[in-house]
């Protein structure tokens, strides 16, 4: 688990989480960029903003949690943070498997549970100016398929 | 006691990176969002009740009735946005 202001190499990161593992036969991966827009406007950069500790215990939390539940053989999540371009990578998650099928599952339940439970707040700035990124019920819904609440994006104080 | 407070985001823009608050033994994470609260009109808009905003208790996600002790860290945030 690595969260660092550097660009990561997709490459490189599967090439360190394989090595020396000859029983992989399956490597999924995800990466999440800037896009142009959200919500109807335009977006030129983000501002990623983190909470130094927690966001890496709940990080090691998840991937534990990920290696409990799926048959993988190891599992990385990279997350960029500070100040992002149009463009730029954001998040990695890169699962490792003997067969395809919990590779996948393990790679969308991480990146389900990074939406929803992990410390990060992103502030894009748009024409009209700069505004936090409000949370998406959709995710917290994500989250529910594997049998996990999240209460992220509750409009009132009652998640957590 | 005395516990210590950080904020994030919109939060931390309204009322800085944290502050220290003094609260009784057995308190819980929501009296000392009650005890900010009463502060100053800053905290009372930035922590109101009804507002979206998440808990921490030393760096776990917790609810208001999480019990609190001395030399707790109390993290206040919107929902979470990352990925």
């Amino acid at each position: 688990m690595s969260i660092q202001h550097g660009d990561f190499d997709v490459g490189a990161e599967v090439a360190r989480l394989r090595s020396g593992d000859a029983g992989v036969g399956a490597v999924a991966t995800f990466i999440g960029t800037v896009r142009d827009a959200n919500d109807g406007v335009g977006v030129a950069a983000l501002e990623l903003e983190h909470y130094p500790g927690m966001t890496e215990r709940a990080i090691e939390g998840m991937i534990d949690e990920a290696l409990q539940r799926f048959d993988v053989r190891a599992a990385r999540v990279v997350h960029r943070v500070g100040p992002l371009q149009r463009g730029d990578q954001i998040v990695l998650v890169v699962v490792t498997a003997s067969h395809r099928g919990p590779a996948f599952q393990a790679c969308e339940f991480l990146m389900d549970y990074l939406k929803t439970r992990a410390p990060f707040w992103k502030k894009e700035t748009t024409p009209e100016g700069s505004r936090w990124v409000d949370a998406r019920s959709s995710d917290d819904v994500a989250l529910a398929r594997w049998g996990v609440e999240a209460r992220n994006a509750l409009p009132d104080s009652k998640g957590g | 006691m005395k516990v210590a407070v950080r904020y994030f985001a919109s939060v931390r823009e309204a009322l800085g990176s944290g502050e220290a608050v003094e609260v009784p033994d057995g308190a819980t994470v929501g009296m000392v969002r009650d005890r900010l609260i009463a502060r100053d009109a800053a905290h009372a808009a930035a922590l109101a009740r009804g507002r979206a905003l998440r808990c921490a208790l030393d760096h776990v996600l917790c609810d208001e009735a999480a019990t609190v002790r001395e030399a707790s860290e109390i993290g206040f945030f919107p929902p979470v946005t990352g990925g």
